[in-house]
């Protein structure tokens, strides 16, 4: 089994261990962070396809791995948006949740704006 | 098993248990510190499938700049950590067998790749000369696809737009996040004076170098907001006020240069964002120079958040 391969299996069960955390965990700040887990672990199997795809002198296929760094830039980018709307949840109801009736986090403070 | 495979049995070994730590940690304060060692090992996953321009994103932007985002983050959120309640062992159970099942399915499919690989590296070989640059990732962003990189930076912006947008009503165009204070002899204060300067160097020095090497725009501009949020962080600076014309020009000079250049290449040349030869090379210059400017804004305002405040508190 090639390193290579062996790198493609991690990133098959990150994604699984991502997908996982996703669906359990009853927190959005947890849900987030699978969620990125989930992102990556996909990231490195299109790693693996990039590198087997070497030749003509280079390491690997460099539009995969282009695309791939486009990738990881739109997930931060995503990342901080869903970071901004848990925090807003949290200041404007005191909890965070996404139970649609405020669950037992929703305290007394209204929503402002 | 010789050397290499037995390295990479270690890092892939070591990254899944970061990864489930990630997962399983009660404290989410805990699980953010496993998900940017995570980042940081991951690079090293990058660096064995010689894709050295992605583990410098990864360290960057998925390690270090997700990391710091998602630490501030858990650390407001530490009171109400606890009172969450946990799905039942079935729900779980189901839960761990998809997972089991959808890991199972991308693994078979890692297993099945076909055999010889399908590749366009030839095709991305054959015109390298005429994009200008040596690296062949640098020649996909900038030249190849450039129209992906366009809309890249225009997905930020938006994105920084949506940030935006959770202001409250009277706070639009104020500054965002805290005012941050720190000791002025501290160490924080002590790295904030010694690093920056070094880090907008090596910073500026990854986008020039990745015409030929490893290294690209994106990386050196989060190396350079990277810097910025350190200063903030010990007090040395304040965000400014998001309604600033001039920030509001820095955060769009990136993709106003990048479509100036797209439309040029429309009205004077073959098609939109065609380089002319002999032009290739300076034109990817200056849109990269513009690119520096507004990611590393845009990336830095990301990390704020949304305004909040008028002036110091």
């Amino acid at each position: 089994m090639s390193p290579v391969t062996i790198f493609g299996l991690c990133g098959a069960m990150v994604a699984g261990l991502g997908l996982y955390g996703l669906l359990v965990d009853p927190r959005p700040l947890r849900k987030l962070l699978s969620f990125n887990l989930l992102g990556s672990g996909s990231f490195v199997i299109f790693g693996v396809i990039a590198r087997r795809g070497a030749g003509a002198g280079f390491g690997g296929d460099p539009i995969p791995q282009a695309l791939l760094i486009t990738a990881i830039v739109v997930s931060f980018a995503a990342t901080a948006l869903a970071v901004a709307l848990i925090l807003r949840l949290f200041e404007a109801t005191g909890g965070v949740t996404l139970r649609p009736d405020g669950g037992t986090d929703a305290a007394a403070a209204a929503p402002d704006a | 098993m010789n050397g290499a495979t037995a390295f990479a049995f270690g890092i892939a070994a070591l990254v899944a248990a970061v990864a489930a730590f990630t997962v399983a940690a009660r404290a989410t304060f805990a699980a953010t510190i496993g998900f940017t060692a995570y980042g940081l090992l991951l690079s090293l996953i990058w660096v064995g499938l010689a894709a050295v321009d992605v583990a410098l994103a990864e360290a960057a932007i998925g390690g270090g700049l997700t990391g710091v985002l998602l630490l501030g983050t858990a650390t407001r959120l530490q009171p109400i950590d606890a009172a969450a309640e946990r799905p039942g062992p079935a729900l779980r159970g189901l839960a761990a067998v998809l997972s089991a099942a959808v890991a199972a399915g991308l693994a078979a499919a890692v297993l099945s790749l076909p055999d010889p690989a399908p590749t366009l590296a030839p095709a991305a070989a054959e015109h390298l000369t005429a994009t200008g640059v040596g690296n062949p990732v640098t020649a996909v962003l900038m030249a190849y696809r450039a129209t992906d990189t366009l809309l890249e930076k225009v997905v930020l912006v938006l994105a920084l737009a949506g940030v935006w947008s959770l202001a409250r009503d009277d706070m639009w165009g104020a500054r965002p996040g805290p005012r941050y204070r720190a000791d002025p002899k501290g160490a924080l204060a002590f790295l904030a004076r010694l690093l920056p300067p070094v880090g907008i160097v090596v910073g500026v020095f990854i986008l020039w170098v990745s015409a030929d090497e490893p290294g690209g725009a994106f990386q050196g501009a989060t190396i350079i907001a990277a810097m910025w949020q350190l200063s903030v962080m010990a007090g040395l600076a304040d965000e400014p006020a998001l309604g600033r014309g001039w920030l509001r020009l820095l955060l769009t000079i990136g993709p106003l240069t990048f479509l100036a250049v797209g439309l040029g290449g429309l009205w004077l040349g073959a098609a939109f964002l065609a380089y002319p030869p002999a032009f290739a090379k300076p034109l990817i210059l200056v849109i990269e120079f513009a690119m520096l400017a507004t990611v590393a804004a845009t990336l830095a305002l990301l990390m704020a958040g949304p305004p909040q405040r008028r002036s110091d508190p």
